[in-house]
């Protein structure tokens, strides 16, 4: 009998046997895919603000239809296919967020609408909302005494 | 009476014989290379139910009965059912078991259950406190995915090393008979954790667990690997079982060339996009009531050791930085 292979070696052991993620393949399909989101995104601003909307408001219409658009996906069960091509070139972009908010509320919804729905709905958006506004508190509070 | 082995091990004197088996599967397992060998694929994954979990139960449910109609026998013949789940408090097992009306122990054993149930089974009828013993497992890929990592519809990537948990339920039917193939040994595998904390590399937090079983059975009985004309552990995929065979190597064991993982066999890794094989309860329990089953059953082959293995944890014990504990069963049966 060998000896016994201690936890240190067994994690080299480990490490490896375990295949990498493609990561140049991964960056290059984020890039493609990510682009394209934005590019659609500006192209939905440049059409609001050929009918006339504010630039402003162009930028409030454009957010409001790729979240919608990608909440219809992701009860259509194609973002998850998107997502699984595209990594973080989907995950980033505000669809992203949408699609992570639809996500958890289709999945929870059959334990109700308040304990499942309701409860779980930010199980995955939730930490990106708060530290999202924490920091902005952080950032605003640093541009107030430093201005 | 059974005898004591070694350590680990418990050597049955009764003919502890697998008179059926049944085997449910989920649309992708239906669509991998051991089609032929389920009894039942399903068409739809929540098989007429409206949630994952209710379907988890309706699987088991449906082919623990299938079980015992194989068999020729009634619910109310059976003695005792063992069954369990990876789900919270055993859901899976117990709405499945629950319209049987049939003495039930609900076991957790994670992906290792099968063998956890085996074994359990076999010390039943050994005893002679029993008179058929139903044993079983499941798991289901949608439900897993909802309590252990994301809603089905987030658009994640998963990493190479992860495992595709399988949809389905296995069950195999015990009783003392002169019918092929038979329980004829047990090890029952200790908790052993060599620290890995990635949740999404199992194979590689269970294969020490399935190396110290596999070792520990053949110390107990005095074995060398070719005893076996297959060794068969339960889902510890790619990555795993290159470890596992590392591991054993280091111990002057060789099982290169009678190895197989039933994580392996179930998916086409290239057609099936599963990465690195596929996992949980239902994983084994498949396999085994599905092909090596019929491959004893038709004497092509003659003499297995079953090793499911199992990932201990919850998603909380993850959270909180706990290592993933592994661990394994063997079971060696025989015609």
């Amino acid at each position: 009998m060998g000896k016994e292979v201690t936890k240190e070696e067994y994690g080299n052991m480990v490490k490896k046997a375990s295949p990498d993620s493609p990561i140049f393949l991964n960056c290059i399909r984020a890039f493609l895919v990510g682009g394209l989101i934005c590019c659609i995104g500006q192209l939905i601003t440049n059409v609001c603000n050929v009918f006339g909307l504010s630039t402003e408001d162009s930028g409030t219409y454009t957010s409001i239809i790729l979240v919608a658009v990608a909440s219809l996906l992701t009860g259509l069960g194609l973002y998850s296919k998107l997502g699984k091509f595209a990594g973080a070139g989907s995950v980033v972009p505000i669809t992203g967020f949408s699609n992570s908010v639809t996500a958890p509320a289709i999945e929870f919804k059959k334990e109700g609408f308040i304990l499942g729905l309701g409860a779980k709905i930010f199980i995955v958006a939730g930490p990106v909302i708060l530290y999202g506004v924490l920091t902005s508190i952080v950032v605003g509070l640093i541009y107030y005494f430093v201005r | 009476m059974a005898k004591h082995m070694g350590k680990q091990s418990m050597e049955f004197e009764k003919d502890i014989s697998i008179i059926s088996t049944a085997s449910t599967v989920g649309t992708k397992e239906g669509q991998g290379p051991l089609k032929e060998y389920f009894d039942s694929i399903l068409t739809d994954n929540l098989a007429g139910q409206d949630s994952w979990e209710k379907a988890e139960s309706k699987i088991a449910s449906d082919n623990l009965k299938l079980a015992i109609n194989k068999a020729g026998l009634n619910p109310s013949d059976i003695s005792y059912v063992v069954t369990g789940d990876l789900l919270n408090q055993c859901c899976g097992s117990v709405f499945g078991v629950r319209s049987l009306n049939i003495p039930f122990f609900g076991i957790f054993g994670a992906c290792s259950t099968m063998g956890e149930s085996m074994s359990l089974g076999a010390v039943l009828l050994e005893s002679g406190g029993a008179k058929y013993v139903l044993c079983g497992a499941s798991s289901h890929f949608a439900s897993a995915e909802k309590q252990f990592r994301f809603p089905m519809d987030l658009g994640t990537q998963r990493t190479p090393t992860a495992t595709w948990t399988v949809t389905g339920d296995g069950a195999a039917l015990l009783a003392v008979k002169n019918e092929h193939p038979y329980i004829r040994r047990i090890t029952t595998g200790k908790i052993i954790d060599l620290g890995i904390t990635d949740a999404n590399n199992m194979g590689a937090a269970m294969a020490p667990a399935a190396a110290d079983a596999i070792y520990q059975h053949f110390c107990d009985f005095g074995f060398k690997p070719d005893y076996y004309d297959v060794i068969a552990t339960g889902d510890l995929g790619y990555v795993g079982q290159k470890l596992l065979i590392e591991l054993l190597n280091k111990k002057g064991i060789d099982i290169s060339k009678n190895h197989i993982d039933c994580g392996i066999e179930i998916f086409d890794r290239e057609l099936q996009d599963t990465h690195c094989g596929g996992s949980g309860c239902a994983c084994s329990a498949v396999t085994f009531a599905g092909m090596l089953y019929n491959k004893l059953r038709h004497k092509s082959i003659n003499k297995v050791l079953f090793v499911p293995t199992g990932a201990l944890m919850s998603p909380t014990s993850v959270q909180q930085g706990e290592s993933i504990a592994g661990i394994a069963h063997c079971v060696g049966i025989e015609n």
